[in-house]
């Protein structure tokens, strides 16, 4: 029963979202809307979990006085510290939460997206280093992309713009799709699986 | 032994079934679309016709070959050698006595792709647990924990090592998408793995994830049905399984029947898009726009 239920309770469900695509009725609608607000409240629960699991992890190393230990105890008291001062004063704009939020989470994050830029660069360096014929073409291509998207493209050649955009809508779009309806057939073909109960490892204990 | 023309007489009458299915579903769709003005009060949206015949068609080819894969039918399956390395890559970290690190995408599990991501975590546990060599299972999202512990205990059971299981190797981390980044990057460079395996839905981190396990010299292989982030793990891994293959690693790695009997109906869906799309690239160029019209959703 360990896992006849779960498989019942993941095909009842399945078929139900499939359903709820045809049919547009209010009254379905209506009980489709009040599934989703249960999602939402047992989402809301799997973080008591993932709380769990911070905690046990990083005690376990700090219990043991294992390598960089004085960087989890750091982590546990800014965790306990978000979570006392969210439930005694909000999360909003101008409380002590909201204050952390803008001043340390916010930045720290944009700072992290920014080194995005250097990663790019990087990696565009060895993409483009011309070794084999497929990589000449990739190199040769993108050169063409990004002639054509900046100003002086366009006075070198005033052809450059819409040979970018050829290239763009035409090749580039071509392949892409490809890919994409490829992966949608896959997630549907699995999506299936999982639904039938053919796919039945996702639920562990076999 | 079943003769190959009986074998394509059994395939064309799959096909023509699901197919005449389909037409049905079709033509009943004038009757439905009488109650299109206010659908408020109808049980069916006619304007989603052509999706209901495209699962009916779909879900039909691929019963029809695990019916077929059930009754002991061979089935080829090429080889993809993103999933081939996934092997080599821990044993690379077996000799260099470093862990593997397994990453599942940022997406929670209903997600499809973390789905398929934890079947892959099932398989590659158990790998690992032969080898005895660590594995580390950072999480973005709290609801992916229980499963993909259950994944990796599962996986040193089936090894015969349910001893080796240590339950701190898979971390929760963070639901912020660069929070999650940054510890994930912390991993790599202090702990160094010998092997990072990416298989999941990704968006901005996967470059800045790829990027530093190329700098400490991992092997990587990556996956994942996210278009736009493809290019990027290209250029950083290894091997890089792309879009569908993602979902046929189960059937890949498995080799079970009823999994390759899944792939064969998708494939098969596949060569029958490709049909249509040329057709209607005749149609439209010749002018008549009717049939690509028929395959829009509102």
């Amino acid at each position: 029963m360990r896992r006849e239920i779960p498989m019942a309770i993941c095909f009842l469900a399945g078929i139900s979202f499939i359903l709820e695509y045809f049919i547009p009725h209010q009254r379905i609608l209506s009980i489709f809307e009040t599934f989703r607000q249960w999602a939402i409240i047992v989402i809301a629960f799997a973080y008591v979990l993932g709380l769990a699991n911070i905690v046990r992890v990083n005690y376990h190393v700090i219990q043991k006085r294992s390598r960089d230990w004085l960087y989890k105890v750091i982590l546990l008291v800014c965790l306990f510290f978000m979570i006392i001062v969210g439930v005694w004063g909000g999360i909003e704009e101008g409380t002590i939460f909201g204050w952390v939020y803008y001043n340390a989470q916010y930045p720290l994050q944009a700072t992290m997206f920014a080194l995005l830029a250097f990663f790019i660069a990087s990696a565009a360096f060895r993409a483009f280093r011309i070794r084999t014929f497929e990589a000449s073409l990739l190199a040769v291509t993108a050169v063409l992309v990004m002639i054509g998207r900046v100003p002086i493209g366009e006075k070198l050649w005033g052809t450059f713009p819409d040979l970018t955009e050829w290239i763009m809508n035409v090749p580039q779009l071509a392949g892409k799709r490809a890919i994409m309806i490829g992966a949608a057939l896959g997630a549907v073909s699995t999506a299936l699986k999982v639904l039938t109960g053919l796919e039945r490892t996702y639920l562990g204990g076999e | 032994m079943e003769s190959r023309s009986a074998r394509h007489r059994l395939t064309l009458r799959a096909i023509l079934r699901s197919l005449a299915l389909g037409s049905a579903i079709l033509l009943a769709s004038p009757v439905w679309s009488l109650a299109q003005d206010d659908l408020s009060s109808s049980w069916f949206n006619p304007h989603r016709v052509n999706m209901l015949v495209f699962l009916v068609v779909f879900f039909g080819f691929i019963i029809y070959f695990i019916q077929r894969a059930k009754k002991g039918k061979s089935l080829f399956i090429r080889r993809i050698a993103g999933l081939d390395a996934i092997e080599e890559a821990v044993g690379r970290a077996t000799e260099m006595g470093r862990p593997v690190l397994y990453i599942s995408g940022i997406e929670d599990v209903d997600n499809i792709q973390t789905v398929a991501s934890m079947i892959i975590l099932g398989n590659v546990a158990k790998m690992v647990a032969q080898y005895d060599t660590p594995l580390f299972v950072p999480i973005c999202r709290p609801f992916v924990v229980p499963v993909a512990e259950e994944r990796v205990k599962e996986g040193y059971a089936a090894a015969g090592r349910p001893d080796a299981y240590n339950r701190d190797n898979v971390r929760y981390i963070s639901d912020e998408q660069f929070a999650y980044a940054a510890g994930v990057n912390g991993i790599m460079l202090r702990d160094v793995p010998a092997a990072n395996l990416m298989f999941g839905s990704f968006f901005a981190e996967s470059l800045m994830l790829a990027e530093t396990g190329f700098l400490t010299g991992a092997i990587q292989v990556a996956g994942t049905a996210n278009i736009h982030q493809l290019p990027f793990f290209i250029v950083a891994c290894d091997y890089t399984i792309i879009g569908e293959e993602l979902f046929a690693t189960s059937a890949y790695l498995s080799r079970e029947p009823k999994l390759l009997g899944s792939l064969k109906g998708s494939d098969l869906a596949k060569a029958i898009i490709m049909g249509l799309l040329a057709l209607g690239a005749i149609l439209e160029t010749a002018g008549v726009t009717s049939f690509t019209k028929w395959f829009f959703i509102e």
